[in-house]
């Protein structure tokens, strides 16, 4: 057998959404991780079958009260999945997991990093970038940080008090600035009416390419794809753009 | 476990990045293999594998493809507690020797 899996306790769950929740899992023998790493979890059934799915890590170390030895992901409910359907309303404090990780040395954000960075999410793909600003603002970081937030309503938003925070409502030196997208539904008094995030919009909202931002974008393959499409064609330089797509092969085994 | 090349659809957006192939090569390499370079075997492009397409195996396991030509880089497959690495897909891959990037050192 492979030595990489971990059992790890489940410490704390909370809900974020309808339909996501957010687990402390605290992982003897864990002494760091990077913000944007993610976790294998693994779950077998009575009858020995196996399936494993990639987390991306919410937190950041040293930030939020999370102790050394834990971290915490955000799983979004899949309604045909085979792992997050149990790990958002199964699974309970004092249970157990498989875990395999943090791994990843790719779609990550270190706080000696001192570029501008601009971060994309679309849905459940904000978690890895909230790892990123919750450790861009526990080092006190002067790198200029933006997150532009693609949700579909204002209740499937995650972090969002989290988020508000951080921004400062749009405070001068606020550590982050940040810009949502409503794809179906947006609050009473938007000054746009729902719907994709679009080619202008997007340039609208992030560094422009004289800034030489680096971006980390993560979502469903074709948002990441649109979006880092349009980026490349607004003059960004493909090698400073990071993606991470997250969708319905549901991770990697 | 065959040799055969899995049948891959590519006319799907159903792939993942490369980052996603982490923790099944952690396995196997004692330093994070997404961050390190290859050389694509079918067209010849230098890349990091976290830019690869990552493709599921029936069965347990990933195929990483070139994101240039959607050649096959590498497959790993993952099965009673064996895992096997086909990386005939490259002519070369680079490995960060000092593993400074494999997370385990971060702050």
């Amino acid at each position: 057998m492979t030595t990489a899996w971990r059992v790890a306790d489940v410490v704390d769950a909370r809900p974020e959404t309808a339909d996501a929740r957010t687990l402390r899992l605290r992982i003897p023998g864990l002494t760091g991780y990077l913000a944007g790493q993610h976790v294998d979890v693994r779950l077998t059934a009575p009858d020995g079958y196996q399936a494993v799915r990639s987390y991306s890590i919410a937190s950041a170390p040293g930030a939020g009260g999370v102790a050394a030895d834990e971290l915490e992901l955000t799983v979004e409910e899949l309604p045909d999945g085979e792992v997050s359907p149990y790990l958002v309303g199964g699974v309970a404090v004092g249970d157990q997991l498989e875990v395999r990780g943090p791994v990843g040395g790719w779609f990550v954000w270190r706080p000696g990093d001192t570029g501008p960075v601009q971060l994309i999410g679309g849905g459940s793909g904000v978690v890895p970038l909230m790892s990123m600003a919750r450790a861009h603002a526990a080092a006190g970081s002067d790198a200029p940080f933006r997150l532009l937030y693609s949700v579909r309503t204002p209740a499937s938003g995650f972090y969002r008090d989290e988020l508000d925070a951080l921004a400062g409502s749009g405070a001068a030196g606020a550590p982050l600035r940040l810009d949502y997208v409503y794809t179906r539904e947006a609050p009473p008094g938007w000054p746009h009416a729902p719907g994709r995030l679009m080619r202008d919009a997007l340039t609208d909202a992030v560094f422009p390419p004289a800034d030489d931002p680096t971006f980390y974008i993560c979502g469903s393959t074709p948002f990441v794809e649109a979006v880092s499409g349009w980026l490349v064609d607004a003059g960004h330089a493909p090698d400073r753009i990071r993606t991470e797509r997250y969708g319905g092969i549901g991770g990697a085994p | 476990m065959t040799d055969q090349a899995p049948h891959i659809d590519h006319s799907d957006q159903s792939y993942l990045d490369g980052n996603a192939a982490a923790g099944l090569l952690a396995e196997v390499f004692a330093v994070d293999a997404t961050t390190a370079r290859g050389r694509c075997a079918s067209c010849g492009d230098e890349s990091v594998l976290a830019r690869a397409h990552v493709h599921p195996v029936a069965g347990g396991g990933l195929v990483l493809c070139c994101a240039v030509c959607e050649g096959m880089l590498a497959r790993a497959t993952e099965a009673a507690g064996r895992v096997r690495i086909d990386l005939r897909g490259m002519v070369w891959l680079e490995l960060d020797a000092d593993g400074d990037d494999d997370g385990d050192d971060a702050v």
